[in-house]
């Protein structure tokens, strides 16, 4: 066991937790943070996307010792005093989703997305949700919700 | 008491048609769901399932000893520690009386039929620790010959259950001449021979995976007097009829939630040896216990779709008017016959004649068992298979007369005038307008500029060809009317089951037997609810998927929750209303017949006077004042059987680039025109025809579930399953004409599965449709770049996908889906 010790959503939380626990795993299981999902074991699908110190990875992808000291944030610390994010708001807005299962990582890259890229074209924004995988929405609408947050024209 | 909403109708925007954004969004936007795996009961114990790495063995010993010493282990249990506790997976639809049908138990002690079937399952006190445990099960096997290929396994080569003496499960037949509602195919097709023309083809529909976005999960908890099982599955009611019947445990002791479900595309449409073991071992033990399934797990064992050969001999005169359509299936069932198993071709059978009109029919499948992964429902189920058939083979034709591929669609199409029309396959549709589907699509899409486009590139030589691909669809949908079923041999009935609780403070809930997974009814019901009562969108509460609360309902898939669904809940808020009724009238002392309801509000015609269905809902809580005779409750519920499926229809025009030099295929355009009847929330529906897009689209280009000649499942992970992406795909162009359905009250007509069924051929017939001046006109699905480039560059369609990514065990192997489609033939006019 290894104690660990780091910020999720704003909270500050200490463990001991397994060297071979994975981050996602220590999010659900030892903090209930059920909103970060595992919808693969081979880091392609992207449901567990969280941000760590302010950059998005697949938190399926990081074991929980890497995650000591640092700062987690999952989709249930995104929104602030009540209020959605503007890229959650959008996924609402524009439909760009339909199960939800995909929704928290989806949202997660597309934050980041625009933090690196704030205004991106439709392959800019395509290129940027390759590693998130969604079998509802055919994507159409996701693409949209990120022009809608970006604050650019949305195409049909 | 809240005041009740009063909506004067003329100030009230109409909630069906309008792009309401769901109610769903705002816990699944901010990670507030409930999926099965979120659920942690005290004391909850965790399984890892020991699953067979071979096709065909005999199970000669398990060795447990060292997985029960490992960390925190409670117990490791084969099938040979349960007996009839298990229970077993059943079969719905034996689709003829002479089935052939394996025993399925969802743990065998003594043999196994697949790859990832289940042998033991270990319980610890963590999910890793069971499967650091399951590591340690030691399981010896004799090896048995597999039957893998299908259409050996259709000729008895090597028998997937040697003590079955056969694999043909089922032949289904339907022949037009003998039901009497057509000809005699054979006669028109020799007839065809000697003055027609004669196209026959084999397609190959791959093997898919659905795929669902959430791996299955289940917990069982048998705390208490009832005993609880959450499962991410679209059939909760199904689910807990069948446990009943197979367990032994009264259905009135057994609740099935489905909470939040993430996907399901009809591969949660089953009954499944991981919520059968969950069950017998959490009974067994008293405590809850919860299995979830890694991804790997789901790809390998999680039934998959599709797989079938089809053969069909189309005949027509020289001008292009069909005379007749052949249709003969070889079905892969895999090792089991699933829940639905050979009934999803069956659900194809009525649909190859598709929108034109064919005076001869014949349908032909025979249902093969094989060692590889069960197959049932995915998305479309039986659907896709057909209009993928039916719309490849009008392009053959249209190539083989010289015209335009829409030209003789056109000839044949059922033009708009002649509905209600009875098809060859016996089917009334009641509605629809092909023509003027069509025509927006052409519009959308610019087809004459692009065909002028295609023409100029093949003039010059251009090493990018473009194609253009066309698929006029049509499906049934609608699960179903409970006569037909019957008539089918299946084993439910297609009704759906409503009601809806007027609550004291004017709030409504509405309960219904539908179980969304993704479909967004919490807000299309509203919408219907709010309209048709009266009442605010907001003040609809839509329950649903909890035995317990909807104790009725037969469940989501076959496109069916809105028709079915949604006609109970209109029937079931007419009562309300009509219960309603006298109690309005006696606090208004008024007559009965000088009511009249609008808005959400009883009026005395000609006077101001008038009450809100709310304030009924108050007064008949306090009960204070009612009629003699009448009871203190205006709930009510309503159960509604089909009359008939409805027919979405559309035009979907695609175009595809293909590079000639290295085979690689780029869409470029993708329009589609849908007639869905009348459209409750538009948002939804677009949402829903992108998705089923993007499911067809895979199909055609990337999708296949791979075996080597081992059986092993080579495809068994998203690294090898090629799921699109976002850099994959393209924005749509989607629209739709509006043909009211004349069978439900609301007009409408499915679309959850529409836009998969329409687009695979659409995609494949633009690929071919690029290369066909180059002497193609077949590649098989899915068309990667190497089948184009072979098809391009050789004969026959691209040949059949290498069975292994890299050779597992030895060069050269696999042979899983190795062989090509028969020779294709043409005889008659142009050739």
């Amino acid at each position: 066991m290894t104690r660990i010790s780091l910020s999720v959503d704003g909270a500050s939380v200490s463990d001991d937790v397994e060297p071979r626990m994975l981050l996602v795993q220590y999010l659900r299981e030892r903090l209930g943070k059920t909103g970060t999902v595992i919808g693969c074991d081979t880091s392609n699908c992207g449901a567990c996307t969280v941000h760590l110190n302010g950059t998005s990875v697949k938190s399926c992808n990081v074991l929980a010792v890497q995650a000591d000291g640092a700062e987690v944030t999952t989709i249930e610390g995104l929104a602030k005093d009540g209020k959605l994010h503007a890229v959650q708001e959008s996924f609402r807005e524009c439909h760009g989703l339909q199960c939800g299962f995909c929704t928290p990582g989806m949202i997660m890259q597309s934050v980041d997305l625009l933090k690196e890229n704030p205004t991106p074209s439709e392959e800019e924004i395509r290129l940027g949700l390759e590693g998130n995988l969604c079998r509802c929405t055919g994507y159409h609408n996701i693409v949209r919700a990120v022009q809608h947050a970006s604050g650019q024209a949305v195409n049909s | 008491m809240t005041a009740t909403q009063e909506r004067p109708a003329d100030e009230v925007e109409r909630e069906i048609g309008r792009d309401r954004r769901r109610k769903e969004d705002q816990r699944l936007i901010t990670g507030r769901t409930r999926w099965t795996d979120n659920i942690t009961l005290p004391g909850m114990l965790h399984l890892a399932m020991v699953r067979s790495p071979f096709a065909h063995a005999t199970i000669t010993s398990i060795d447990t000893t060292a997985a029960k010493a490992s960390t925190n282990v409670v117990a490791v249990l084969t099938g040979a520690d349960f007996g009839d506790e298990l229970g077993v997976c059943i079969n719905a639809w034996a689709i003829t009386t002479d089935q052939v049908t394996p025993t399925h138990s969802p743990m065998p002690s003594d043999r196994v039929s697949f790859a990832g079937e289940i042998v033991a399952v270990v319980v610890a006190r963590t999910a890793a620790e069971a499967r650091d445990a399951a590591e340690l099960v030691d399981v010896e096997y004799d090896e048995l010959p597999a039957a893998l290929d299908l259409k050996k396994a259709a000729a008895d080569e090597v028998l997937a259950h040697p003590d079955l003496g056969t694999n043909k499960s089922a032949l289904w037949v339907f022949d037009s001449g003998e039901a009497g509602t057509g000809g005699n195919v054979e006669e028109a097709i020799a007839k065809a021979r000697t003055d027609g023309i004669v196209i026959e083809r084999e397609y190959r529909q791959q093997r898919l995976i659905p795929a669902f976005m959430e791996p299955r999960s289940v917990v069982v908890d048998p705390t208490g007097e009832q005993n609880t099982m959450w499962s991410a599955t679209q059939i909760p009611h199904i689910v807990r009829f069948a446990l009943a019947a197979t367990t032994g445990v009264p259905e009135s002791k057994i609740r099935v939630v489905a909470p939040d479900v993430g996907g399901g595309f009809g591969g949660k449409l089953q009954v499944t040896p991981e919520e059968w073991i969950a069950w017998a071992v959490g009974r067994r033990l008293g405590k809850p216990v919860k299995y979830t399934e890694t991804r790997s797990e789901s790809l390998l064992s999680a039934h998959h779709g599709r797989d079938q050969w089809q053969k069909l001999t189309l005949a027509a005169e020289k001008d292009g008017s069909v005379t007749g359509f052949k249709v003969e299936l070889l079905a892969d069932l895999g090792a089991y016959v699933a829940i639905v198993g050979g009934g999803v071709p069956v659900l194809g059978a009525f649909m190859f004649n598709s929108i034109y009109k064919f005076p001869a029919y014949h349908f032909a499948c025979q249902t093969v068992l094989t060692n590889k992964t069960w197959t049932d429902a995915y998305r479309g189920a039986g659907r896709p298979e057909a209009t993928y058939a039916i719309e490849r083979i009008m392009d053959e034709l249209a190539a083989e007369v010289g015209v335009d591929p829409l030209v003789i669609r056109e000839k044949n199409w059922i033009k708009h005038e002649e509905f209600p029309f009875t098809t060859v396959a016996g089917l009334e549709y009641d509605s629809g307008n092909y023509e003027a589907a069509t025509a927006r699509a052409k519009e959308m899409f610019g087809y004459d500029e692009l065909r002028a486009e295609q023409k100029q590139r093949r003039e010059s030589g251009d090493t990018v060809q473009l194609g253009l691909g066309i698929s006029t669809f049509t499906e049934m949908c609608g699960l179903a009317p409970s006569r037909v079923l019957g008539q089918l041999n299946y084993g439910a009935g297609g009704w759906e089951h409503a009601s809806v609780r007027m609550l004291a403070t004017g709030k409504v809930e509405v309960i219904t037997g539908a179980s969304a997974h993704g479909q967004g009814h919490e807000t299309a019901f509203s919408q219907i609810v709010a309209d048709r009562l009266g009442v605010a969108f907001e003040d609809v509460e839509v329950l649903h998927g909890d035995t317990q609360i909807s104790h009725k309902g037969l469940d989501t898939y076959g496109s069916r929750s809105l028709v079915v669904g949604g006609e109970a809940l209109v029937r079931a808020v007419d009562k309300v209303i009509e219960k309603a009724r006298p109690i309005a009238a006696h606090l208004l002392e008024a007559s009965v017949d000088d009511l009249e309801y609008s808005g959400g509000r009883f009026s005395v015609k000609g006077t101001d006077q008038g009450l809100a269905i709310g304030e009924i809902a108050t007064a008949v809580f306090t009960a204070h004042n009612l009629p003699d005779d009448v009871e203190p409750s205006i709930d009510a519920e309503a159960t509604y059987d089909p009359v008939n499926f409805n027919y979405p229809h559309g035009t979907h025009l695609c175009a595809m680039e293909v590079d000639t030099e290295t085979g690689a295929v780029k869409m470029r355009k993708y329009v589609c025109c849908d007639d869905i009847g009348n459209i409750i929330n538009p948002l939804i529906v677009a949402g829903q025809v992108h998705g089923g897009l993007v499911q067809g689209i895979a199909q055609a280009l990337w999708e296949e579930a791979v075996y080597d000649d081992a059986g092993t499942l080579v495809s068994g992970s998203f690294v090898d399953y090629l799921l699109p992406t976002a850099a994959d795909t393209i924005s749509f162009e989607v629209d739709h004409t509006t043909s009211p359905s004349t069978t439900n009250t609301l007009g409408t007509k499915g679309v959850g599965e529409a836009g998969t069924i329409a687009s695979t051929p659409a995609v494949v017939n633009a690929v071919v449709d690029a290369v066909r001046h180059l002497g193609v006109n077949d590649i098989q699905m899915p068309c990667t770049p190497e089948r184009v480039w072979k098809a391009i560059n050789g004969p026959g369609s691209g040949g059949a996908t290498e069975g292994a990514a890299m050779p597992h065990f030895e060069s050269g192997g696999a042979a899983g889906n190795q062989e090509q489609p028969g020779q294709s033939s043409t005889e008659g006019a142009g050739s």
